[in-house]
C-alpha cells in the first residue's frame, strides 16, 4: 500500500466524520428529520371509522412521518357515541379531529379547545337528488321531502334554504335520513344529504334497476354548499387550550400539526399508496370507494392558498355567520377559537424540507367506481 | 343417544329450511302483488325488493365471498368468525364480572334484609339508564385511567349481565322451604354453611335461566359497546361498517347479523352444557 493511498483514506475518513458531525450538530435546528432524543406518545381521536377521510394521519403513522417528528401517535377511531372534542376536553386524548361548527358549539359549552390546523379548506356536504326531479338550486327544494342527518349536519342546508327565501319549517318537509343512501335510492325522499367523498359515491356504486348498469353522475343533480355560499368548515385539528400554555404540549402540537400536514402532502402526491394504507388499517369500504374518497378529500384540501392547514379567515367568518344566523351559536366565538401559529410554523418546517404546501398543481384524478365500491 | 343427536340436527335443519322458505315466500308474494297483501290495498310491512330483502341464497353466498381485512384477503365467514372471537372475549370478561357482581349482591341481599331493601330498587333503576348515555361515560373514564377500550366494552357488557343474575340469584337463594332452613338452624349451622349446603344448591333452577339471559345480554352489551365506541375489532364494528354500506351491499349486513346470531347461540349452548354438567355433578347434594 503506497503512501498516497493512505493519505487519501485518511482524508476520506475525516470528510465522512465531519459530515457526520454536521448532521449531529443540526440537532436543534431541524425538526422532522427523525433525529430524536426522546419520543412523545400522543393520541388522536377521529370522528368516524378508518377511511380515506383520515388518510393523512394514517399515512403519517405508517410511513414513519410522525416518527421523524419524534412522535408515537395512536389513532383512535370514532364510534356512534364518540364526540371527539369531548374526548379531547376530558383529557382522554391529546388531539381531536372535528368539524368547526360542532366543535364551536362544544366550545361555547365551556370546553377549552382550540383549532390549531384547518386541514379541509372546503366543505364536502352536498344535497343530492335525481336529475329528473328538477332540483338544481336551494329554491327548488320548496315542497319537496328533504333528507338530512341531523346531529349538527344540517346547518348548511338550513342556511342555504333560508338564503333562497325558504322557511325550512314550512316550505319543505325535513326528514331524518340514515347514514346510507337507501332513502334516495328507493324514492322515499327527493333530496338526500351526502358527503362528496362518501355517500355521493355510494349512489354511483349502486345498480340502476332500469338499465342494469351502475348509476352515473348524469343521473344526479347536486347542490354544492360551497357554491351557494353557506358552506361551513369541515375537518380541523383541535388541541386542548389549557394545555397549550404548557411549553412541552405546545412543542408537541407544532410537531404533531407538521407531521399531520406532511402526511396530507404525502397523500396528495401518493394517493394510491394512501388508499392502500387506509385499507391495510382495516376499512371495510371497498378499494374503488376509498380511491374515490382519497381523490375527493384531496380536493377539499388542495389547493390551500395560504399554505396547508392555515385558516382562511374568510371561510371562518362565513362559518361563524351561518352558525350565528342559524342560532347554532349564541354569539361569535372569541379570537382564541383558532390560531394559525402552529399551522404556520408547520408550513415553515415543511417548506424547509422542500415539501409543496400549497398544492397549486394538484388536479382531480378520474376514479372509476365499481359496483358496491369494491 | 344417537337418535337424540340426530333429532337435534334434524330440528335445526328443518328450522333453517322453514325460515328460508318463509323469507323467500314472503318476498315472492310481495313481488307478485307489488308489496300488498294479496287481494287487498293494504301494504306489506316491509318492501320485498332485492335491496330491502336480498335473496337468502345471496346472503348465504356472501358468507363465502373473499373480502379484504386489512392486509389479508379472506372469506367472509372466516372474517366474521375472527370478529366474533374478539366479541366473545369481551363478552366473556363482561359475563364473568357480571356473574361475580350479581351473585355478590344476591348473597348480600339474602343475608341482610336491610341490604335487600336498600339495594334492590337501585339495581332496578340501574337498568333504566340507556346504554347510549352510559357508553361514552364509560369509555371516557376508561381512557382517563389509560385502560384499553376492550375493558370499557367489557364493563358495558357487565352492566347488562349483572342484573338478571342479581335478581334471579336472590330469588333462588330465598327459595328453600322454611322447613329446610329450620332444620339447618336446629343443627346450629352457621349462615355460611346454610349458604353453601342449602341455599346455593337450591338456587340452581333459578340461576341457570338467568345465566342464559345474561349470556346473550353479554353479547348484546359487547356489540352495542363496540358500535358506540368504534373499536377496531369485533362484530359491532363489522355491523356498523356494513350498515353504512347497506344501500350498495345489503347482503353483507345480513351476513354480519347472522354472525352475531351464531355467536349468541354458541354462548347459549355453552351455558346449557354447563348447566347439564353442574346439575349432574351436584344431583346427590340436594336430592
Amino acid at each position: 500500500m503506497n503512501k498516497k493511498k493512505i493519505t487519501m483514506r485518511i482524508l476520506a475518513l475525516v470528510a465522512a466524520m465531519s459530515l457526520f458531525g454536521a448532521a449531529c450538530g443540526s440537532d436543534d435546528v431541524a425538526v422532522g428529520t427523525g433525529d430524536c432524543d426522546s419520543v412523545d406518545s400522543v393520541s388522536l381521536q377521529l370522528q368516524w371509522l378508518t377511511q380515506a377521510q383520515f388518510a393523512g394521519y394514517y399515512a403519517a403513522v405508517d410511513s414513519g412521518i410522525y416518527a421523524d417528528y419524534c412522535l408515537d401517535v395512536t389513532i383512535l377511531e370514532g364510534g356512534v357515541d364518540i364526540v371527539p372534542q369531548q374526548q379531547l376536553a376530558s383529557g382522554a386524548v391529546d388531539f381531536a379531529i372535528s368539524w368547526v361548527p360542532k366543535a364551536l358549539v362544544s366550545r361555547e359549552g365551556d370546553m377549552d379547545i382550540v383549532n390549531v390546523a384547518q386541514v379541509f379548506q372546503r366543505s364536502g356536504t352536498l344535497q343530492v337528488s335525481w336529475a329528473d326531479s328538477g332540483i338544481n338550486t336551494p329554491a327548488d327544494l320548496a315542497g319537496k321531502t328533504v333528507g338530512n342527518w341531523g346531529w349538527g349536519n344540517e346547518f348548511e342546508l338550513l342556511a342555504g334554504a333560508r338564503s333562497a327565501g325558504l322557511d325550512p319549517a314550512t316550505d319543505f318537509t325535513l326528514v331524518q335520513q340514515s347514514f346510507d343512501m337507501l332513502a334516495l335510492l328507493t324514492g322515499e325522499i327527493d333530496a338526500s344529504q351526502a358527503m362528496i367523498y362518501n355517500e355521493y359515491a355510494q349512489v354511483l356504486e349502486a345498480t340502476n334497476p332500469d338499465t342494469g348498469e351502475l348509476y352515473t353522475a348524469d343521473d344526479l343533480s347536486v347542490i354544492d354548499w360551497n357554491d351557494v355560499g353557506t358552506a361551513m368548515l369541515n375537518d380541523a385539528i383541535w388541541a386542548d387550550g389549557t394545555r397549550l400554555g404548557d411549553e412541552a404540549y405546545a412543542d408537541i402540537t407544532t410537531r404533531f400539526v407538521a407531521g399531520s400536514l406532511e402526511g396530507w402532502s404525502y397523500c396528495r402526491d401518493n394517493a394510491q399508496a394512501c388508499v392502500d394504507i387506509v385499507l391495510n388499517n382495516g376499512s371495510a369500504l371497498g378499494a374503488s370507494h376509498q380511491a374515490w374518497q382519497m381523490n375527493e378529500i384531496n380536493g377539499l384540501i388542495w389547493p390551500s392558498a395560504g399554505g396547508v392547514g392555515v385558516m382562511d379567515s374568510g371561510l371562518w367568518d362565513q362559518t361563524i355567520d351561518v352558525a350565528t344566523s342559524e342560532s347554532i351559536l349564541a354569539a361569535a366565538p372569541d379570537s382564541g377559537a383558532y390560531t394559525t401559529e402552529y399551522a404556520e410554523a408547520a408550513v415553515a418546517i415543511l417548506e424547509a424540507k422542500d415539501i409543496d404546501t400549497k398544492g397549486n398543481g394538484w388536479t382531480r384524478a378520474t376514479i372509476t367506481l365499481n359496483a358496491g365500491g369494491e | 343417544m344417537i337418535n337424540k343427536r340426530l333429532r337435534m340436527v334434524l330440528t335445526v335443519v328443518v328450522a333453517l329450511v322453514v325460515v328460508v322458505a318463509l323469507w323467500e315466500g314472503y318476498k315472492w308474494m310481495g313481488q307478485q302483488t307489488d308489496d300488498h297483501w294479496p287481494g287487498t290495498n293494504f301494504g306489506l310491512p316491509t318492501a320485498t325488493n332485492d335491496m330491502i330483502m336480498p335473496h337468502a341464497s345471496d346472503i348465504l353466498g356472501e358468507l363465502t365471498v373473499d373480502i379484504r381485512d386489512g392486509r389479508n384477503t379472506l372469506p367472509m365467514y372466516v372474517f366474521l368468525l375472527k370478529k366474533a372471537w374478539f366479541t366473545f372475549q369481551e363478552a366473556a370478561i363482561g359475563f364473568t364480572l357480571g356473574l361475580a357482581i350479581g351473585m355478590g349482591l344476591a348473597v348480600l341481599m339474602a343475608r341482610w334484609k336491610v341490604a335487600e331493601k336498600g339495594l334492590l330498587p337501585w339495581i332496578n333503576v340501574s337498568q333504566t339508564i340507556p346504554l347510549i348515555a352510559l357508553a361514552p361515560l364509560v369509555v371516557t373514564w376508561g381512557r382517563q385511567q389509560s385502560m384499553p377500550d376492550l375493558v370499557s366494552i367489557s364493563l358495558i357488557s357487565t352492566y347488562l349481565t349483572f342484573f338478571p343474575v342479581a335478581v334471579s340469584g336472590l330469588r333462588g337463594l330465598q327459595s328453600p322451604d322454611a322447613d329446610h332452613v329450620e332444620l339447618m338452624r336446629s343443627y346450629a349451622a352457621p349462615w355460611r354453611t346454610t349458604l353453601f349446603k342449602l341455599r346455593l344448591p337450591a338456587s340452581r333452577p333459578y340461576l341457570f335461566p338467568a345465566l342464559k339471559i345474561a349470556g346473550t345480554l353479554s353479547i348484546v352489551g359487547a356489540i352495542v359497546g363496540e358500535i358506540s365506541i368504534g373499536t377496531k375489532t369485533g362484530l359491532g364494528r363489522a355491523i356498523l361498517e356494513y350498515a353504512q354500506r347497506y344501500a350498495v351491499a345489503p347482503e353483507r349486513l345480513y351476513a354480519s347479523v347472522i354472525g352475531s346470531a351464531f355467536l349468541g347461540l354458541t354462548v347459549f349452548g355453552l351455558i346449557s352444557l354447563t348447566e347439564r354438567w353442574v346439575m349432574r355433578r351436584t344431583r346427590e347434594v340436594v336430592s
